[in-house]
């Protein structure tokens, strides 16, 4: 019997490949939109009365707020379109026996989201 | 293009060494030649005791499989001329046992394979008299994609999921698990999902995708992937709100 070799994956394997990476930030901006969760939730506790809300309204308006938005924007943005990019491999549609064409389910899905945002960008600020 | 190209070659030879190597070999550069003829010139010209797998020669057996330059080629259809470097890095698949130098073992995907029962499934078997059982050119076209795969490992050796833990059942298996269930002859989904619902099936995949981007024959096993994991939640959601109307 000879001797096989083996070669198990290094911690560092998501470092090895430009496409391993960028799986791996996508997964990782994840984090970022979970991490915005909290802050929304402080808005609801906080708009139990008007002093809490005033605290909130303060933290908003401060500088640290401004970047953590900028921030956390980016990140969603890019997790969210690295998702609807992939949505045409599980969206599988025929039509008349012709399969749809990707790119209108990828592009379908881009509108429906920004449709969405831009629905709740307007519902907050009118 | 340089006149000479060097390929930097993973060699081991378990009855002489117990560790792994690279050897350069420079041979003349070809325009016409594809990495499968470069190492048969070195096995036939310089090196007889270098080991690879290969048969066909033309992107349909599999068996070439190899990692140039870090990613899962077919050897028989990837040139020399598409690499500008001088340098090519020629290693076994990644995420298998090295049996010598560029020759993997490939036991764990061949008993993969037919634990997805990747045949026909009927619930009553027709008498032979009664004929073929037939299919339109549409309902080929949705699952087609899917039964070209030629099972060179590509997909398993650019799924870091498979590297972290061979248990996965894998990209390939998976895909023709998809193509039958898809098939309208097939009436296998529900015998099928023990184990590509299991917990090292379809969802221990993490959708990294490269083993669709590696397959040299277009089958997206990612997509195969994602489409059963998306039929199969549909299925238990419709076993909850109608009990007994699964697909």
């Amino acid at each position: 019997m000879s001797r096989e070799l083996t070669h198990p994956l290094p911690r560092s394997w998501w470092l090895k490949r430009p496409p391993y990476f960028r799986f791996m930030m996508r997964e990782l901006t994840s984090v970022a939109v979970f991490a915005y969760t909290p802050l929304l939730i402080w808005a609801l506790w906080s708009a139990a009365d008007a002093a809490s809300f005033s605290v909130f309204y303060e933290f908003l308006r401060g500088p640290l707020s401004v970047w953590l938005h900028v921030v956390v924007l980016v990140l969603a943005v890019y997790h969210t379109g690295t998702w609807i990019a992939l949505t045409p491999s599980v969206l599988v549609l025929w039509r008349n026996d012709e399969q749809v064409n990707p790119n209108l389910i990828t592009g379908t899905t881009a509108m429906l989201f920004l449709s969405v945002s831009v629905g709740v960008v307007w519902l907050v600020l009118v | 293009m340089p006149e000479q190209t060097v390929l930097e070659v993973y060699r081991y030879l378990p009855d002489e060494e117990t560790e792994p190597r690279f050897q350069s070999y420079e041979i003349t550069y070809r325009d016409s030649w594809v990495v499968l003829d470069a190492l048969d010139h070195i096995k036939t010209e310089i090196d007889p005791t270098l080991s690879f797998r290969w048969s066909c020669r033309m992107g349909i057996c599999g068996s070439c499989g190899m990692t140039v330059n870090g990613e899962p080629k077919l050897t028989c259809e990837t040139f020399i001329r598409d690499y500008n470097t001088e340098t090519i890095k020629i290693e076994p698949l990644a995420h298998f046992p090295v049996i010598r130098d560029l020759v993997i073992n490939m036991q764990d995907f061949m008993e993969k394979l037919p634990t997805v029962s990747p045949w026909l499934i009927t619930d009553e078997d027709k008498p032979l008299e009664a004929g073929e059982y037939l299919q339109t050119p549409a309902q080929m076209a949705r699952y087609k994609r899917f039964s070209m795969c030629i099972n060179c490992m590509l997909c398993y050796s650019a799924c870091p999921v498979y590297g972290l833990n061979s248990l996965f059942t894998g990209p390939a298996a998976l895909a023709l698990a998809e193509r039958y269930n898809l098939d309208s002859r097939d009436e296998g989904t529900q015998e099928r999902s023990d184990v590509v619902t299991a917990h090292d099936g379809i969802w221990r995949c993490t959708y990294v995708g490269e083993c669709t981007k590696v397959c040299p024959k277009d089958v997206d096993p990612a997509g195969a992937i994602q489409m059963l994991k998306l039929s199969y939640a549909l299925d238990w959601a419709k076993s909850l709100v109608l009990p007994g109307r699964g697909r």
